[in-house]
């Protein structure tokens, strides 16, 4: 089938399966910051947005996207920057894989909600899941970001 | 799962026609759709039916069977409405990726064991309202589905003043419960919910009934209700719990469910 | 020092936050084959015949393999020094499947959903076998899972397969049971591990291609690209010379790609079909068919006088390799090696046992590498003799612990595999971690539990820890730096960044030796064709061994740029003051920068390339140290229970870079508590992983546990580049005991099987209760 989305801005035209998810469209479409990790919705690397909201593109059928609009994180490399930085303050970077998911939930979560507590910010960010850091290090560096980065 | 086919109609009719066809079902949200082991010919997307709006009235809520779970937590008055207790199961659901695409309606008709909404909204004493079939109560169908293929619509909660609460046990923040509960009072009356006993959640009647009889809540009087809801609803053990810790959990989260929903002032 | 001890942030965070292009699934030809494995749905099986007539007639489909594909040659798939400790036991494919998702069959095809549909296709006519799914029941079983003449040990491990017996050891100091006799008090435990998954985030990758020089070229997600090509040209018998493997980017390993797993079957595809192809292994791959932890029974028994002082130390422990005996004895023997001699005091101490062939998915290696379940057995064991000899458990620590300036027989007696190194703690810290450790959690108001409530209660428990820093004489880094035009550097490691951070603190540890700042300091690691070789990034070896290869090349590229600058300033060597920027004629106006000289170097006069190369192998392995500490609220009426607050006080010696280095602590942590309290690993009665993606085994979120505090102690192990000992794995031993003793003192029932979950602590308080 084809379906129109509309990717960072651009519109694009892709064929896709029925039932192909998100993910793998954008990645055959070389759309590579978007990762795969566990094909049951439980991790959260695949986060892209929709329409401005995050969602988990591996759950997400292509032709249900037909019309909207995807961004992933080359579309807020000045916000990833930032997040970037706050990040390798902490070393809490680690290997990288779940980090731009993460950055488009952080960036969506900083338009959703004000001034989030902790508690807030941990059940808004519950579905990113990461190995490496242990989390700690990464709160410090959301919390310094949502503490400087208001809109 | 295996999509043949994928179509999003624009009428309710020509769904519903679709629908007939012998491997035809419908995509709500389709968070979980790869959990099926199925194969759909056609997919009938719903997308196209406006069913993904929240309308409020001074009796009830209107909730369409297309909004997504984060609708539900973040809407206005809904978020907040009989103690926030939606919200508050709904926010134990997986992460907000995930509640921004799985609906109310994918969510009832999968009638999934494992659902942090379905307590609280068999609690709420839902109703469903089908394409062609009309209202029916949630308790009744997650009893027993009806055999025709039908298009939910929208589910109705009847506005009601109370105080309600949503307690459940898990292994992690985003893993599904182990168990889970849901005490409202309205008045003087409770409800109690209880669900991922693994099997889908159950309305525990009996003590209901017995709650409701009872003219003080004394300890025992709550004890002994904990004890009627272990006795008249049925667990099962799987990879999550046991039977008997599931059994355990019911009575202490029944308890302190009630205690929670009686002792404190009601809005 | 300028460099080293700063939080420099990584060199890779913002590119890799930006989502540029660098993992393997990145980087594999837009055009490749999707290659996609057939797995077995038995434990144990012959196969009978496979039929893949109809597969190969399906449109799109490049190849199918099978085992007659391949000449049989048994390898060990474990990334490890050659000759390797681990069995070979292992064929890239056989016609007898030992685990429900061994590998059957290969398939490429152009699509994805082609080769999902060309496996459907394949029919296989299986002989059932039978299978053996307890490892109490392996040893010596009627079922033999490992029957075929080939395998084979590569020098003597204690392999005996015949009796399901993938390794085996044994070693006593002292005489054990003469000295139980005598001790006052003894007590005797047995504690079982599960087989925790790794669960990185980057599912095992890899892709291959033919290059234009027709060489094959294997890009994979790997901890050991100098060890996955070795055993790519053993199993597939092509010159190691015709084979190059590149590791980029790596997701997370944590032991988890220290070992072979498309590398095999990406590269016999590309040898086929002359193609570029690439396989990514699905989640319940990464679960069910790469490999765990090695789940454990450990048996503890210890003797002490009455006034506390341990005098015999004895650890029995079986341990289940699954079907294949990727790093069997070797994590076996950590289980002891870095347990027993936190105890150096005992009389005599003992340790033995097997490691035996089970039908379930293979054991491996993963950070802690038996470290993590020998301290669960003997820290819990502890606490027990502690409790019976009615001592506190810090008190009885500090009078028996290892200190500075010490040593154990133990450390000369075992080493992974083959007899070990003596060496003294020339730089041990524990004393202070301990004493911090129990000040930050406030032990002393909190041992052993307060009441809260009614129903809740909460406690305190502790342990300590070691690991190493490498394996003396066996693991080796290199280095090589080469200076530039315009005066920057590429630092060429084969040291493997998988995520840790390792670049960027070997860019810090080159910055310092050459006076200069990290950006001047361009790392690639690694690649088989272009960086020297390394062991890998395992056995927390890369701060200590390849940090002080970094080390020494650039020591050694400073003195050829000093030399280089004497020539060009017509002075002796000694007579330059190098300052990383400027070369001055000391005592005198006369300078030259290090951009100029670098330039004439390549343009102008005396041109050369100054390249500057070392190696290191360590004739110790240094451990690092550390306390762990946790404060826990148990709900007694539910049984689940929080861990409120977790301290950690490490000493890693020098911390190169102490953001990244505290990060990998609480990292470890986090990982360490999965393995105490949530991931629990489940199989079918038919032998199948029902734990087999990320909805049934449960890693902790970032909810779970929210307050892990740690800290370093002032430490400095003079071996050590600037002063540092490794810190990647230390960070995951302490949290099964910590949380075992904490649980034991809220509420008085010792629980003595992984995880500890909600129902278990429930259990136990029940049962108290009947």
């Amino acid at each position: 089938m084809k379906i129109q989305i509309k990717v960072n801005g651009k519109i694009k035209t892709f064929e896709v399966e029925p039932d192909e998810y998100l993910v793998d469209t954008l990645r055959k479409h070389h759309y590579y910051s978007v990762k795969k990790g566990c094909d049951t919705s439980s991790c959260g690397v695949c986060t892209v947005l929709l329409d401005g909201k995050p969602i988990a593109s591996c759950s997400y059928l292509s032709v249900k996207a037909n019309g909207h609009a995807v961004t992933t994180v080359e579309a807020i490399e000045e916000e990833a920057t930032y997040l970037a930085e706050l990040f390798g303050k902490e070393g809490a970077d680690q290997c990288g894989f779940c980090n731009p998911g993460l950055a488009l939930t952080v960036y969506a979560m900083k338009k959703e909600l004000a001034n989030p507590t902790d508690e807030d910010i941990r059940d808004y960010l519950v579905g990113n899941l990461c190995r490496c850091s242990g989390y700690v290090s990464q709160h410090r560096a959301i919390k310094a970001y949502m503490e400087v980065r208001k809109l | 799962m295996k999509i043949k086919a994928y179509t999003m109609p624009n009428d309710l009719e020509e769904a519903y026609q679709l629908l007939q066809e012998e491997d035809a079902g419908i995509i709500a949200g389709g968070a979980w759709l790869k959990l099926l082991p199925k194969t759909l010919a056609p997919a009938i997307d719903l997308s196209g039916l406006k069913l993904d709006t929240i309308n409020e009235t001074e009796e009830n809520y209107t909730i369409g069977s297309m909004v997504t779970l984060r609708q539900i937590e973040t809407h206005g008055s809904l978020q907040t409405y009989m103690s926030g207790v939606l919200q508050e199961a709904i926010s134990h659901i997986m992460g907000v990726p995930i509640r921004n695409i799985a609906t109310i309606g994918g969510t009832v008709a999968g009638r999934y064991g494992f659902s942090d909404l379905l307590t609280p909204l068999l609690a709420l004493k839902a109703n469903l309202v089908f394409y062609k079939k009309g209202q029916m109560t949630l308790e009744s169908f997650l009893k027993e589905p009806p055999k025709e293929k039908d298009i939910l619509l929208e589910v109705i909660i009847k506005k009601e003043y109370g105080k309600a609460n949503y307690t459940t046990v898990k292994k992690t923040a985003n893993d599904f419960p182990i168990l889970n509960v849901s005490v409202m009072k309205i008045g003087s009356h409770f409800r109690v919910a209880v669900g991922a006993r693994p099997s889908v959640a159950t309305l525990a009647t009996k003590t209901m009934t017995y709650l409701n009889e009872s003219k003080t809540l004394t300890e025992e009087v709550i004890e002994e209700a904990a004890r009627i809801a272990v006795e008249e609803i049925k667990f099962g053990s799987n990879a999550r719990g046991s039977k008997a810790y599931r059994a355990q959990l019911c009575k202490v989260l029944v308890e302190r469910g009630i205690k929670e929903v009686a002792y404190e002032n009601t809005n | 020092m300028k460099c080293v001890n700063h939080n420099t942030g990584s060199i890779d965070g913002k590119g890799l936050m930006l989502g540029r292009s660098a993992y393997t699934n990145d980087l594999a030809d837009p055009n490749a084959l999707t290659v996609k494995v057939l797995r077995s749905p038995h434990p144990h099986a012959k196969i009978r015949n496979i039929d893949i007539r109809k597969a190969l007639l399906l449109e799109g489909v490049e190849c199918v393999l099978t085992y007659k594909d391949f000449k049989r040659i048994p390898v060990t798939r474990a990334g490890q020094g050659y000759p390797e400790p681990s069995p070979h036991d292992k064929f890239v494919l056989d016609s007898v499947v030992r685990y429900v998702g061994d590998d059957v069959a290969i398939v490429a095809a152009e699509t994805e959903a082609i080769a999902s549909r060309a496996l459907e296709l394949i029919h296989v006519d299986y002989e059932i076998l039978e299978p053996i799914l307890d490892f109490e029941k392996a040893y010596e079983n009627e079922s033999i899972i490992h029957p075929e003449p080939e395998i084979h040990e590569m020098f003597p491990i204690g392999f005996e397969p015949q009796k399901n017996v993938a390794a085996s050891y044994h070693m006593e100091i002292g005489s054990v049971d003469e000295i139980l006799k005598h001790c006052d008090v003894t007590v005797s435990t047995s504690h079982y591990t599960q087989a925790q998954a790794h669960v990185m985030m980057e599912p095992h990758t890899a892709n291959a291609r033919l290059d234009f020089q027709d060489r094959l070229v294997i890009y994979s997600s790997t901890q050991t690209p100098f060890h996955a090509r070795r055993i790519v040209s053993q199993a597939l018998e092509i010159p190691m010379s015709r084979i190059r493997v590149i590791k980029p980017r790596i997701g997370g390993g944590f032991g988890g790609k220290q070992c072979l797993h498309g590398e095999f079957f990406v590269a016999a595809v590309t040898l086929k079909t002359k193609k570029p192809c690439k396989l990514v292994y699905t989640r319940k791959e990464v679960f069910e068919s790469s490999y765990s932890r090695h789940p454990m029974r450990i048996d503890v028994t210890l003797g002490s006088t009455k006034d506390g002082k341990l005098k015999a130390l004895d650890v029995k422990v079986l341990s289940d390799t699954g079907a294949y005996g990727e790093h069997a004895l070797t994590v076996f023997m950590v289980a002891g090696a870095k347990t027993l001699p936190l105890y150096n005091k005992v009389e005599a101490v003992r340790f033995g046992g097997r490691v035996v062939y089970t039908n379930h998915t293979p054991g491996g290696a993963f950070r802690g590498y038996g470290a993590i379940q020998g301290n669960f057995a003997v820290e819990s064991a502890v606490d027990q003799l502690c409790e019976k000899l009615g001592m506190d458990p810090i008190k009885f620590r500090q009078n028996n612990m290892i200190a500075e300036g010490e040593t154990s027989p133990v450390f000369a007696k075992m080493g992974e595999g083959t007899e070990g190194t003596a060496m003294n703690m020339d730089s041990c810290k524990l004393d202070y971690c301990v004493n911090r450790g129990m000040e930050l959690i406030g032990w002393k108001d909190k041992y052993p539990r307060k009441t809260i409530s009614k129903t809740k209660v909460r406690s305190v428990g502790m342990c300590l820890a070691m690991q190493g820093s490498g394996i003396p004489y066996i693991d080796m880094g290199s280095a090589i730096i080469k200076l530039n035009d315009t005066g920057f550097y590429n630092l060429m490691v084969g040291a493997t960044d998988i995520g840790q951070g390792s670049d960027t603190i070997l860019a810090q540890i080159a910055a310092e030796s050459l006076k200069t700042t990290i950006d001047k300091i361009i790392v690639y690691s690694s690649d088989s064709d272009l960086t020297p070789f390394d062991t890998g990034a395992y056995a927390s070896s890369t701060t200590y061994v390849s940090g002080n290869a970094v080390k020494k090349a650039a020591d050694q590229m400073l003195e050829m740029i000093v030399e280089e600058g004497a020539k060009a300033l017509k002075v002796r060597p000694e007579d330059i003051h190098f300052d990383g920027d400027v070369l001055t004629v000391k005592e005198t106006d006369t300078s030259m920068t290090l951009e100029s000289l670098s330039n004439r170097l390549f343009y102008n006069e005396d041109q050369k390339q100054l390249v500057a190369t070392h190696s290191y192998v360590g004739t110790k392995s240094p451990p690092p140290f550390m306390a762990g500490f946790a404060e826990v609220e148990v709900d007694l009426e539910t049984g689940a229970f929080k861990v409120l607050d977790y301290v950690a006080v490490v000493d890693c010696g020098t911390t190169i870079n102490p953001s990244l280095a505290k990060v990998q602590v609480e990292g470890g942590i986090l990982q360490g508590l999965g393995m105490a309290m949530f991931e629990e690993v489940i199989y079918n009665k038919n032998g199948s992983l029902i734990t087999n993606n990320l909805m049934n085994y449960r890693i902790p979120t970032r909810k779970e546990v929210t307050n892990i505090r740690v800290e370093f102690a002032d430490s400095y192990e003079a071996s050590g580049p600037y002063g540092a000992k490794s810190v990647g794995e230390i960070g995951i031993d302490t949290p099964p005991a910590v949380i075992a003793n904490a649980i034991y003192n809220a509420i008085g029932v010792r629980i003595n099987s992984l995880p500890i979950t909600s129902e278990k602590v429930w259990a136990a308080i029940h049962s108290k209760e009947i």
